[in-house]
């Protein structure tokens, strides 16, 4: 699956996508993450909270960093 | 309530160190466990609080209450939402392009985004625990006048003319279906009181491990210019009869951006030292809230026009404020 982290490129969002990295690494899944910093996409997914996470092309979070649960939930 | 501070500082400096109370090294010492304990459990505990109150906010019902609003009430809850959002990259692009986007008046976004830097929580503690209540009173204030008539000046000269291709163009089609509600995605899951809980704490822990150093360093150069400074040098050099004192105190605060926790604590000495209260506000104001390198990121969302005269607005409104301070500062009392 496609994960994409929307985020002016702050501490938070690469947080995020390490995060993410990591546990998708751990439970084995296949996916791919990127940073998107275009403000473009934040408005088209009508983010007004970074850092926000969209799993191909559906808003699934924003405004904070997830917590590993949430994370894990997003790969089962 | 804060005496409790001074009572810990008076047991830690005379019953457990031993310090003679009239010795100078004594009352240094006094003087720098009564601030830093102060200030940091203070600082504490109003990041935790803004951060849960924060974490409730639900940022599409502020944004659909804008909407609704008169003009000149969404001036105000413009200016007084900016002022409980803090001012980073994280927060300002995304919102402002939600504003923009569900077609709150350009006006209106702009108080919002003048207010956001100069008023912080951050700030609001140190000045309220160092310089009191009237000062930080006074401070705020001033601070949500200048967002929303800087505001109300950019809405009249149609400041939407210079925002970038994408954002101007979500404007204008906002205005013309303004009766549509923006299509927002809901938000994922409301937060339940314990993530909240965790979102305040880790704020906390995150901005208190960055500043605390900053706090202690600004407290310790305070107490030297306390002891070493002579009483009312500032006012003889540059008093409010210099009338360049105040835009030169805005121009000393611009590269300081980045320590604006250190130099609020030297404020204390500074203004019992005799540096005029306007210029005093005028120089934090600036230290606080004109951070270049944050402003450069909206040049996302902005042309440089526009970016250019928000930072303008800002020096030109520190500046006036300044000066208006000191011609009325011996009505005030405030310190």
């Amino acid at each position: 699956m496609k994960i994409e982290v929307l985020g002016s490129g702050c501490r938070k969002c690469t947080k995020t996508a390490e995060q993410i990295n990591t546990a998708g690494a751990e439970l084995g899944a296949d996916f791919s993450v990127e940073k998107v910093t275009d403000p473009k996409a934040m408005m088209q997914y009508q983010v007004m909270r970074t850092p926000a996470v969209v799993i191909d092309g559906k808003l699934v979070h924003s405004g904070s960093i997830p917590d590993h649960d949430t994370i894990r939930n997003w790969f089962e | 309530m804060l005496e409790i501070f001074t009572l810990f500082a008076d047991w830690l400096t005379h019953a457990v160190l031993g310090l003679d109370p009239s010795s100078r090294l004594g009352q240094a010492v006094h003087f720098f466990v009564e601030d830093t304990s102060k200030i940091l459990v203070l600082l504490m505990v109003m990041i935790y609080v803004i951060g849960l109150a924060r974490a409730s906010l639900d940022l599409e019902r502020v944004r659909a209450f804008l909407q609704r609003k008169h003009r000149f009430a969404g001036y105000l809850f413009g200016s007084g939402f900016g002022a409980i959002t803090p001012f980073c990259s994280c927060s300002s692009i995304p919102l402002f392009l939600g504003f923009t986007s569900a077609g709150i008046p350009i006006g209106v976004t702009m108080a919002f985004l003048l207010t956001s830097p100069v008023i912080n929580e951050v700030a609001v503690v140190l000045l309220w625990s160092l310089l009191g209540w009237k000062f930080t009173l006074a401070y705020i204030v001033v601070g949500m006048c200048v967002g929303i008539l800087g505001g109300l000046l950019l809405d009249r000269l149609r400041a939407e003319r210079w925002l970038q291709d994408f954002a101007a163009r979500a404007y204008r089609q906002a205005g013309d279906h303004s009766d549509a509600a923006p299509q927002a995605q809901p938000a994922p899951g409301t937060m339940t009181f314990a993530e909240r809980h965790e979102f305040a704490k880790n704020e906390t822990l995150e901005i208190a491990g960055r500043i605390w150093k900053w706090v202690l360093i600004g407290i310790g150069i305070g107490a030297a210019l306390h002891g070493f400074v002579p009483e009312g040098w500032f006012e003889r050099q540059f008093g409010t009869g210099q009338w360049w004192s105040v835009p030169a105190a805005v121009l000393a605060g611009l590269p300081l951006y980045s320590n604006a926790t250190g130099v609020i604590p030297v404020l204390e000495s500074l203004l019992g030292k005799g540096l005029p209260l306007g210029t005093t506000l005028a120089f934090c104001m600036s230290v606080v809230a004109a951070s270049i390198p944050e402003f450069l990121l909206l040049k996302q969302v902005m042309l440089w026009r526009l970016l250019a005269l928000l930072f303008a607005i800002l020096l030109a409104s520190f500046i006036l404020v300044g000066w208006i301070f000191n011609a009325i500062a011996p009505w005030l009392d405030i310190v």
